[in-house]
């Protein structure tokens, strides 16, 4: 539906332009989702850079966890276009995109309850001694391995790693769910609001696992309420509003009020002015 | 929901209050009533439960009452190991029984001899005289189709209708009996072939349960058709998330299940020497109460196949110890009723005791 006249039309892809192609690790044109008659994205042109923490905010239904199922493939985008490290890509499901690269700490945080924490790690990707289809052998020593260097790599520290996550608490649960970017080497990290459910300590943990990626240089989209953390933890922050793109702002040019001025509705730039 | 002792900077995990596995529980259990039947026994009957007391016969135990133990739930506790795979899974399978019914009627129709004693054996009513003494592979290869059958059916249904399989498999039960009464219009098939009735002479029932329980619990534990198996029960969403195919698993794990109700029928109609449409009958309530005594949690995620071979044994004991005192049959429905609530209580109060800690 929406083609790329449109989005020629709607200018939005101005600052598209000045992109180096190899550069850029995720890149959205057009990107919609309808939910029956409920158009939940609409038309969203969205880049993030190698090495770059952008935050996506906006109000709640605005269309953040949307566009993270979009181009994470647990659902199908309606129309649209992706291109992930360099290439088209149309994932046919979640498995796809994570051994393409991407990897999601989900807002539910998609654990599996009565499993430990190399188990939940590799949960549906798990390393094989032998390949015997669904009754292939699993390297329990290799994934243990990986799981311990994920997790120092993260500075998550997990006395026991056999310990199942039934036993652990939120902000334990959430640095498992984060350390699993970690242990797979993923190309582009995406955090639904990591810290929404933890205590401040917790949400410190978290934080410095998030600094600790920006320093390895790793990608980061980061769905966040707290502007706090966003102006700490990210270099760009694009505002969704009503299933919309409408504004996309580098952290130096944009304060705490400007940016709440664009979440809810006073202001929005005028390359977006059509989404409006 | 968390507690706020975490220790400054790190977070410290308790790993001291790690509670038991359920198994060393289940295996207390099992010790406990032993020790029970064994007290009431030298106290009522002067004779021990447990041990060899007869001056002519060799051996420590009583041999004889040990084999029966297991040899009585064998049978159900090869269902079983079907059953628990599917309750890990969140799942249940009311059709057990009814498949065994169905797979023995239709396996044994297949290892009938062609004369006893001079005269003509009375035929399934489908098959004239040409089918009969096949080689014993015949009738084995029919009833495990027959069973992955019934189970392929069961999965399909509740992987792809979403269904709950209480209602998939409770059709399956109210069929698959159907089918086991029209296969001979409600005709017994009794003489098969001596290699079919090999199968169940004897201890091998027991062998055949135990070689079964242990390559099932390896498979559980280290394989990664384990791994899905508990995730799916522990959290389905994050399974699907994770990009495991939720729906194909779960058509494997039923059709798992089947065909281990398929050597059930199989092994029970040649011990039996005998099928009848009504055979299987509250099998599947028995397997299900065997897992559950076993520690395998009804919610999903949790419980081994070791548990399970435990729950079989307690099972086993309650039988052979209530038989030993003497007690009528009635005394031990109502304590086997007794004890499967009482393990479903038990597995609530171990749930709500871990989820208070998180």
């Amino acid at each position: 539906m929406a083609s790329d006249l449109q989005t020629n039309i709607s200018g939005a892809t101005a600052h598209h332009s000045e992109t180096v192609p190899g550069d850029v690790i995720l890149r959205t044109e057009g990107l919609t989702k309808h939910y029956g008659g409920v158009h939940a994205l609409v038309d969203c042109n969205f880049e993030i850079r190698k090495g770059e923490h952008v935050a996506i905010m906006g109000d709640n239904g605005a269309g953040k966890s949307t566009f993270v199922r979009q181009i994470t493939a647990v659902e199908q985008r309606t129309s649209g276009k992706v291109w992930f490290n360099g290439e088209y890509v149309e994932f046919d499901g979640p498995l796809a995109a994570r051994e393409a690269g991407i990897e999601t700490v989900f807002q539910t945080l998609a654990l599996a309850d009565h499993l430990d924490v190399p188990d939940n790690l590799f949960l549906g990707r798990e390393l094989r001694k032998f390949n015997l289809g669904p009754f292939s052998i699993l390297d329990y020593k290799a994934m243990h391995k990986a799981t311990r260097d994920g997790l120092e790599k993260t500075g998550v520290k997990i006395p026991n790693i056999r310990n199942t996550i039934q036993n652990m608490s939120g902000g334990q649960r959430q640095c498992v769910a984060i350390a699993r970017t970690a242990t797979f080497h993923s190309k582009l990290t995406i955090m639904d609001e990591p810290t929404a459910a933890l205590g401040v300590q917790e949400t410190a943990q978290v934080e410095n696992i998030i600094r600790a990626l920006k320093e390895q240089g790793e990608p980061l989209i980061l769905i966040s309420h707290n502007m706090r953390q966003v102006m700490d933890l990210c270099d760009r922050i694009v505002v969704w509003r009503r299933g919309r793109i409408c504004a996309n702002l580098r952290k130096e040019d944009t304060d705490g009020e400007d940016v709440v001025a664009y979440i809810t509705g006073a202001k929005t730039q005028p390359e977006y002015d059509t989404a409006a | 929901m968390s507690d706020s002792s975490h220790g400054v900077g790190g977070l410290s995990f308790d790993t001291s209050k790690r509670a038991l596995p359920a198994e060393a529980g289940v295996a207390i259990a099992l010790v406990l009533i032993v020790v029970a039947f064994e007290l009431l026994g030298r106290l009522l009957m002067h004779d021990s439960f447990l041990f060899n007391t007869r001056e002519n016969v060799p051996g420590i135990f009583n041999q004889a009452r040990l084999q029966i133990i297991i040899l009585q739930v064998s049978i159900i506790g090869i269902i079983a190991i079907g059953v628990t795979q599917v309750i890990i899974t969140g799942g249940i399978d009311l059709s057990s029984g009814s498949i065994v019914g169905m797979t023995a009627m239709i396996a044994m129709s297949f290892a009938q001899v062609g004369q006893v004693n001079g005269m003509d054996n009375t035929r399934a009513v489908f098959f004239d005289r040409g089918w009969v003494d096949l080689p014993v592979i015949v009738p084995i290869v029919v009833g495990l189709v027959c069973g992955i059958a019934a189970g392929l059916i069961n999965g399909l249904f509740i992987a792809y209708t979403r269904i709950p399989p209480f209602i998939a498999t409770l059709g399956m039960m109210v069929s698959a009996r159907g089918v086991a009464k029209w296969w001979t219009a409600g005709q017994p098939v009794s003489f098969p072939t001596e290699s079919y009735a090999a199968i169940g002479a004897g201890m091998r029932p027991v062998i055949i349960f135990i070689c079964l329980a242990i390559l099932f619990h390896l498979i559980l534990k280290y394989t990664v058709y384990g791994k899905h198996t508990y995730a799916i029960g522990s959290n389905e969403a994050a399974a699907r998330m994770s990009g495991i195919n939720v729906a194909r698993h779960k058509v494997l794990v039923y059709t798992i299940a089947g065909l281990l109700a398929g050597i059930a029928a199989i092994v029970l109609s040649a011990k039996n020497l005998t099928a009848q449409a009504g055979m299987g009958m509250m099998y599947e309530l028995d397997a299900i109460a065997m897992a559950v005594i076993g520690g395998i949690s009804l919610s999903g995620g949790r419980g081994t196949i070791l548990g399970t071979v435990l729950g079989a044994l307690i099972f086993g004991v309650i039988i052979s110890g209530f038989t030993f005192l003497r007690l009528d049959a009635y005394y031990q429905e109502m304590v086997k009723g007794a004890i499967i609530v009482g393990a479903v209580v038990l597995d609530q109060w171990r749930q709500s005791r871990s989820s208070t800690r998180s």
